[in-house]
């Protein structure tokens, strides 16, 4: 069936869209062993009217280059991409001529909220940095929904975001993953129904800190020990739950325990392990940990080394998180390059271009546009519709929300950005922002630019930042 | 040919340009000098001079011409508030130059005493076509040991000879706003008395130095290093960098540079925007980070985009940083003056504020920043618009030699690359 006919069928639509969604991923809940999320996320998308973009360049997420294309938003979802498609009746027309479309951007590596602006040490909640394992923590608890920074991003096309607690431990906490929606509450912030994440941190942070505290981890090796020592109680934890369900849940349940329980999720697949992790030989030594305990890493952060062992994890189904230009600020971090997630894209895996910034993550794009630039320089050979994918279809798969978000395929979120021009170029301006088909960010119209209210009647705020 | 023997090849070409006669013909010229922009046009270098531009330079037989069509010529970008030649890895102390915490040494300390022209990062920050840098020192506050300044900044060049140094002591670093209130003891009032106590010392230090040399001055809390380095400072022959913010902290700097008579060039002022007028009137060159809109502090509530774009709309000679204390990350520079543009800056103003207006500032002017006969060449032919992250450097000269297009960061990418089949 052709877009067009596609499209000609609208009954059809939504039994498409309902269809892509059921099929394509498993249990997505964040379900503990008492069941179920205990911070439920309260975000509804508004009802919006049906429109449609047209006559843009788009880049779909799926590593299409549309040029001259039509997209039609309905009911909050992509109902169809492709050129020449009829403009349909009751469709508000966005002129979308000399410019740009492309998924919302994600970011798989934020900190918004947990270190805000101002960075007062008020606001300071990123790191629980008092012991090694905090597993028990949860970012979503120190999110603070007025971090101006959030509209920020909405501004550089941000729609979806992992917020993630530092890396000072081995265990973190927690992630949280975000819809980039204004909202007084993290609860109203939370992508419905994703899957949480487990922060691990390899090498020099967790040992650095733990080390001058004049306790372990004080080496890479006692980074290791801690990593095993935790993953051998939460096996012995999960057993115990196991075996509470197997006999039929008689008698007393075993007694919580937050941290084991998330490290437990974690070995029921439930939670994805997303692993700061620079070096090359660290995360094939992770690899090994995640295989000695039976859970697998979602993906590495930062991890500046990748492409010196680009094929490993693409075999591994591991996906990696990295920037363009960040290095050298550690001798974890010396060997950065431009090409790495390029690297990692041209070996067969998922690479990603994350922010771990609050500059950075309003220009993703740009930083997109570096990596594929020295690539190209390179010798490899990356479309931008391949490149597009480092922050979007990719982030996606790395959070566990690619069945919903990060291309612009029928039937997923219209979370949708129209740019004033190549996305990759440094005139680049995000026009227009849609999350689940709802205008949150418009450059020509201050109602869609309210800023958090933080900002409210401070000075200096005439200028539209 | 393998990479090694291109890498031969190219060191020598490097070695031998200041020798030869070198024509780069048929690209776009941005000379930043009387010139403008000429569309088409021919830079004759030799000797590492450039001794013809335009669009109509003949070229003499013989020599190397480098074809510039479909491309740009600037001049070489120059990177303020910049650690280039301080550091290789920001976290490995002894690794880093960038400051001290020693009783004796705070206006008196010297960055371009201990640069390194070896470092790793110079090439990768050329590559981004970067060929001057001001070395500027930063603060290492210890407790108990509030350095009043960070020392002085140098003009350093990125060709990695051992004369690096352009121009030693170009600038006295000084914080003040937030930074400059919480080392005078915890409030912006005891910064700005302190300074004026300074200066006072200074002078009297000045003019009855040999009183000093006898025993008998009267006392004093900067040490006589300190002292010695503010002579030129507080004569108003050496510029004072003031990193400030707050607009009303910007107000009190323009007010005490007129009563103390200093030359201060503003760094950061993100709400610089705000009292444009007033630095314009004060005639103020102002180093701006063309990304900074956070709101990361009280001081910087009203951080935008704009601000380089209304600074210059009001009449302020802007020079564009990416960052403070940049090194790895200087590869941004260009695309922070790109963004800038976005943001409502005129794009040749964007390009002046890389190149010649931190030469000017800077006094190094005389020979380099702008391409006009006379000057070193110390350009960047570039495939496309310079400010574009989608743009690569073509051909790099640093003060008449040209310089390989490789850095460690590029070796280490060619090993683990893929082989051809």
């Amino acid at each position: 069936m052709g877009l067009t006919e596609y499209f000609k069928s609208s009954g059809r639509a939504a039994t498409l869209a309902a269809t892509l969604l059921i099929g394509s991923a498993g249990a997505l809940a964040a379900p503990d062993a008492a069941g179920g999320d205990p911070f439920p996320s309260t975000y509804r998308a508004a009802a919006a009217p049906p429109f449609a973009i047209v006559g843009a360049t788009v880049l779909t997420g799926s590593g299409a280059e549309i040029p001259d294309a039509v997209v039609l938003v309905r009911a909050g979802v992509i109902e169809a991409v492709g050129a020449k498609l009829a403009l349909p009746d009751g469709y508000a027309a966005v002129d979308g001529r000399g410019k740009w479309v492309t998924p919302g951007i994600i970011d798989a590596h934020s900190h918004l909220g947990v270190y805000p602006s101002p960075a007062t040490p008020s606001h300071d909640d990123g790191n629980e940095a008092v012991a090694p394992n905090t597993a028990e923590v949860w970012a979503e608890h120190s999110v603070w929904p007025q971090d101006p920074k959030f509209r920020l991003a909405r501004a550089g096309g941000v729609t979806s975001l992992m917020i993630l607690p530092g890396s000072a431990n081995l265990f973190g906490g927690r992630s949280v993953t975000l819809k980039n929606v204004p909202a007084v509450t993290v609860q109203g912030m939370k992508f419905p129904h994703a899957p949480y994440g487990l922060k691990m941190a390899c090498g020099e942070n967790p040992k650095r800190v733990y080390g001058a505290k004049g306790r372990s981890p004080a080496t890479r090796m006692g980074n290791v020990a801690g990593y095993r020592k935790a993953w051998i109680d939460a096996a012995d934890y999960a057993r115990k739950w196991e075996k509470w369900e197997k006999d039929g849940r008689a008698g007393d349940p075993p007694r919580r325990d937050l941290q084991l329980e998330t490290l437990a999720g974690v070995l029921r697949g439930e939670i994805l392990v997303q692993n700061h992790c620079y070096r090359a030989d660290e995360m094939v030594v992770m690899i090994d940990v995640a295989r000695e305990f039976g859970y697998r890493i979602r993906a590495f952060h930062h991890a500046n080394e990748a492409f010196k062992i680009a094929p490993l994890l693409a075999k591994e189904d591991i996906c990696v998180a990295t920037w363009a230009n960040s290095w050298g600020a550690k001798m974890e971090s010396l060997d950065g390059l431009e090409e790495n997630a390029p690297m990692i894209d041209a070996a067969g895996g998922c690479a990603i271009i994350h922010s771990d910034d609050g500059l950075l993550i309003q220009r993703l794009n740009q930083e997109a546009g570096i990596a594929m630039t020295a690539a190209n320089h390179a010798g490899l050979s990356i479309p931008r519709g391949e490149a597009i994918k480092w922050i979007t279809a990719n982030p996606a798969r790395a959070m566990g929300i690619a069945d919903r978000v990060g291309t612009l395929e029928p039937g997923k979120m219209a979370d949708v950005v129209l740019w004033s021009a190549d996305p990759f170029s440094v005139y680049a301006l995000a026009e227009r922002v849609w999350i689940d088909g709802v205008p949150v960010w418009d450059r020509a119209d201050p109602r869609y630019q309210a800023p958090s209210d933080f900002l409210l009647g401070q000075p200096g705020q005439e200028s539209s930042r | 040919m393998n990479r090694r023997l291109l890498a031969l090849a190219a060191f020598a070409l490097a070695t031998s340009a200041r020798a030869e006669t070198i024509a780069i013909v048929d690209a776009r010229l941005m000379t930043m000098a009387a010139a403008g922009e000429i569309e088409r046009g021919t830079i004759l270098i030799r000797d590492g001079c450039i001794v013809a531009i335009g669009p109509a330079v003949t070229v003499p037989a013989g020599t190397k011409v480098i074809d510039g069509r479909g491309g740009t010529v600037t001049p070489g970008f120059l990177q303020a508030d910049s650690t280039l030649g301080a550091v290789e890895v920001s976290q490995v102390p002894a690794s880093t130059d960038r400051a001290t915490h020693s009783a004796a040494i705070s206006a008196g300390f010297d960055l371009s005493l201990g640069l390194n022209p070896d470092s790793i990062l110079l090439p990768v920050s050329r590559l981004a076509g970067i060929t001057h840098a001001v070395a500027t020192p930063l603060y290492d506050d210890r407790a108990g040991r509030d350095l009043q300044f960070a020392g002085q900044a140098a003009v350093i060049d990125l060709a990695q000879g051992p004369a690096m140094i352009t121009r030693p002591r170009a600038a006295m670093v000084l914080e003040m706003g937030e930074g400059g209130a919480e080392r005078a003891g915890g409030a912006r009032a005891a910064a700005i008395v302190a300074l004026k106590a300074a200066l006072a010392d200074v002078r009297h230090f000045a003019s009855h130095r040999a009183d000093y040399d006898r025993g008998k001055g009267r006392p004093q809390k900067l040490s006589r290093i300190d002292l010695e380095a503010l002579i030129p400072v507080a004569e108003g022959r050496m510029p004072l960098i003031v990193k400030v913010d707050r607009a009303s902290d910007i107000r009190e700097i323009i007010a005490l540079a007129r009563e103390e008579k200093l030359r201060v060039i503003l760094d950061g002022a993100e709400e610089g925007w705000r009292v444009a007028t007033d630095i314009a009137a004060a005639g103020l060159p102002v180093i701006v980070d063309p990304l900074a809109n956070l709101p990361r502090s009280f001081s910087e509530l009203g951080a935008t985009m704009e601000n380089a774009a209304r600074l210059h709309a009001a009449g302020v000679t802007v020079i564009i940083k990416t960052g403070s204390g940049t090194a790895h990350r200087a590869r941004e520079l260009r695309y922070g003056a790109g963004n800038a543009v976005a943001y409502g800056l005129p794009h040749d103003v964007a390009v002046a504020a890389i190149t010649i207006n931190p030469a000017r500032v800077f006094g190094v002017a005389d020979r380099v920043g702008s391409l006009e006969a006379g000057r070193l060449a110390d350009l960047v032919l570039w495939n496309g618009d310079p400010l574009e992250p989608l743009s690569q450097p073509q051909a790099i000269f640093v003060e008449g030699a040209e310089k390989p297009l490789t850095a460690r960061p590029l070796e280490l990418r060619d090993r683990y690359l893929p082989r051809a089949p």
